[in-house]
C-alpha cells in the first residue's frame, strides 16, 4: 500500500460511499407495541407497516455535523454552567460505524440524560430530587475521521416514573444519531454495567433479543479512566449498514 | 465482517432539554422563494392530540437535489437549504409547524419518476422506535398516480400521505391509530 492509500480520504465519494441499500433489520429492534410498556397502547400503528423500498431520499440525509454549529464545550456538560455539577465525572466515549464495521465520520452525536440525582432539567420531570444548578444535561460533538465521539458528564441516576408501582428506569444517557443515511437515524439510550434495575426496566426488556439488548450497555473502561479526575466509559454504536439489494428494493 | 446493530429506544418524554432548536424546523431559511409551511396535528390512538413529539423531515430541493454530505444531484441553487427539519414539542398542542419549498420529482436508477415527497421520522415516549411515513402532495394528482411507491398503498388509505393545500402551504394530519390511520412503512 502506497502512503496515499492508508490516509483517511477526505473527499467522499457518493458512489463508494453511498451503498445502494442498507440492510433489513429483522430481531433487532423493540416492537413498537409492547403492551409492558404502557405508554405504547396509544402510540404504535394498528395496521401492517408497507415495505418502503429504499431510494435516493431514504439513501441521503443530512449533514448537520458540518455546519460549524457545533460549539467548543457543546461535548462537555460539566462546563455548561458557573460550577461544576454534583456526581461522579466520568467520560463517555466511543465510536461509530455501520454493520460493516467501517467508522461514520463526521456524523452529528446529540445526548441528553438526568443528572446525578436521576432529576431532569424539564418541567414535566416532578421527581422529588434535587435539580443542580450547575448542570443542564444536553451535549452533542461531531465523530471524527475515525468515528469517534467523546463526552465529559456526570453519571445520571436512576428515577422512579409511572408505567407501574414503583416502577424504576436504570441509569441511562439518550444517544440520537443522524447517520449518513435517512434509512441510519438512530434514537437509543445507553446503559451502565450492572445496573440492578434491569430485570425490572420494560423499556429495557423491551427489546427481545437478549444479546442485543446487552449491547446497548456500556462497558467501564480502566484504560480510559484519568486519575485523580474522571472514570470512563465506553459505548460503541454500529448503524445498519449497506446490504444486498433485494428484490423488493429495486423500483 | 458483519457486526450486529444497536437496537433503538425511545427518546422518552425528556429529549426537549436538547433535541430541539430554534431553527429547527426551518429546511429553508425563512424569506427563500416559493417557501411553504406544512402543518397538521398529531394525534394518538384515542383520537387525542399528542403533546411531546419529535418530527424530522428530509427532503430534495425543487431541483432534486439533497443537502447531503455530498450534495446529491449537485449543490441547491437555494441558498441555505438544508432539507431537513427538526420539530420538537414537550408540551405542545399535538400541531406541528414546518417551513420548506415542494421538493421535485426525483428519477430512479430504473427510470421511474418518483413523486415529489418528504420522508419522515415520529419519535415519542411510547414509541419504542421512531415511526416512518411520508408526505405527497395532493395536488400533485399525475406525478401520484405514476409514483411507484404509492402504487403499493392500499387505495383506501393513500389519502392519509397527501398533503392538501391550505393557505401559505399544505395540511396534513398524522394519526396513529383508529379511523384514517396514517400509513406507516417498513424501511
Amino acid at each position: 500500500m502506497t502512503e496515499a492509500d492508508t490516509e483517511p480520504r477526505q473527499i467522499y465519494d457518493p458512489i463508494i460511499d453511498t451503498p445502494s441499500c442498507y440492510v433489513r433489520e429483522e430481531g433487532v429492534h423493540p416492537p413498537l407495541d409492547s403492551p409492558e410498556y404502557k405508554s405504547t397502547q396509544l402510540r404504535h400503528p394498528k395496521q401492517p407497516l408497507i415495505f418502503l423500498p429504499q431510494n435516493i431520499t431514504e439513501l441521503t440525509g443530512p449533514a448537520l455535523g458540518s455546519v460549524g454549529t457545533i460549539g467548543e464545550l457543546d461535548h462537555d456538560l460539566t462546563r455548561q454552567h458557573e460550577g461544576e455539577p454534583i456526581g461522579e465525572r466520568t467520560t463517555v466515549s466511543g465510536r461509530v460505524f455501520d454493520t460493516e464495521g467501517k467508522p461514520l465520520r463526521n456524523t452529528l452525536v446529540e445526548i441528553w440524560q438526568a443528572n446525578a440525582c436521576g432529576r431532569y432539567r424539564h418541567r414535566w420531570d416532578r421527581f422529588p430530587a434535587p435539580l443542580d444548578p450547575n448542570f443542564t444535561g444536553a451535549g452533542r460533538c461531531e465523530t471524527d475521521d475515525e468515528g469517534r465521539y467523546r463526552f465529559v458528564t456526570v453519571k445520571p441516576g436512576p428515577y422512579p416514573w409511572g408505567n407501574h408501582y414503583n416502577a424504576w428506569r436504570p441509569a441511562h444517557i439518550h444517544f440520537s444519531l443522524l447517520g449518513r443515511a435517512f434509512a441510519q437515524r438512530l434514537v437509543t439510550q445507553m446503559y451502565f454495567p450492572g445496573d440492578p434495575l434491569f430485570p425490572y426496566d420494560p423499556i429495557f426488556n423491551s427489546i427481545p433479543d437478549e444479546a442485543a439488548r446487552n449491547r446497548l450497555i456500556s462497558r467501564f473502561s480502566i484504560h480510559d479512566t484519568q486519575p485523580d479526575w474522571a472514570l470512563a466509559y465506553e459505548f460503541d454504536i454500529y448503524l445498519r449498514g449497506p446490504g444486498a439489494t433485494p428484490f423488493e428494493e429495486a423500483l | 465482517m458483519i457486526f450486529p446493530s444497536t437496537p433503538s429506544q425511545t427518546v422518552g418524554p425528556y429529549f426537549a432539554i436538547g433535541m430541539p432548536w430554534p431553527e429547527g424546523p426551518h429546511a429553508v431559511a425563512p424569506g427563500t422563494a416559493g417557501a411553504i409551511t406544512i402543518r397538521g396535528m398529531i394525534y394518538d390512538g384515542a383520537g387525542a392530540p399528542i403533546p411531546d413529539y419529535l418530527l424530522e423531515t428530509w427532503q430534495a430541493d425543487p431541483e432534486g437535489r439533497f443537502a447531503d454530505l455530498w450534495g446529491y444531484g449537485g449543490p441547491s441553487e437555494l441558498a441555505g437549504f438544508r432539507g431537513f427539519a427538526r420539530v420538537g414539542h414537550e408540551d405542545g398542542d399535538g400541531s406541528f409547524e414546518l417551513l420548506t419549498v415542494k421538493p421535485g420529482p426525483l428519477t430512479m436508477p430504473s427510470g421511474a419518476i418518483a413523486a415529489p415527497h418528504i420522508d419522515v421520522s415520529l419519535f415519542a415516549r411510547g414509541m419504542l422506535h421512531r415511526c416512518v411515513t411520508r408526505f405527497y402532495f395532493a395536488d400533485e394528482e399525475q406525478a401520484n398516480a405514476a409514483d411507484p411507491v404509492l402504487a403499493t398503498v392500499p387505495v383506501a388509505r393513500r389519502d392519509t400521505l397527501l398533503a392538501r393545500p391550505a393557505d401559505g402551504g399544505y395540511e396534513i394530519d398524522i394519526r396513529l391509530q383508529g379511523p384514517g390511520e396514517t400509513v406507516f412503512f417498513a424501511l
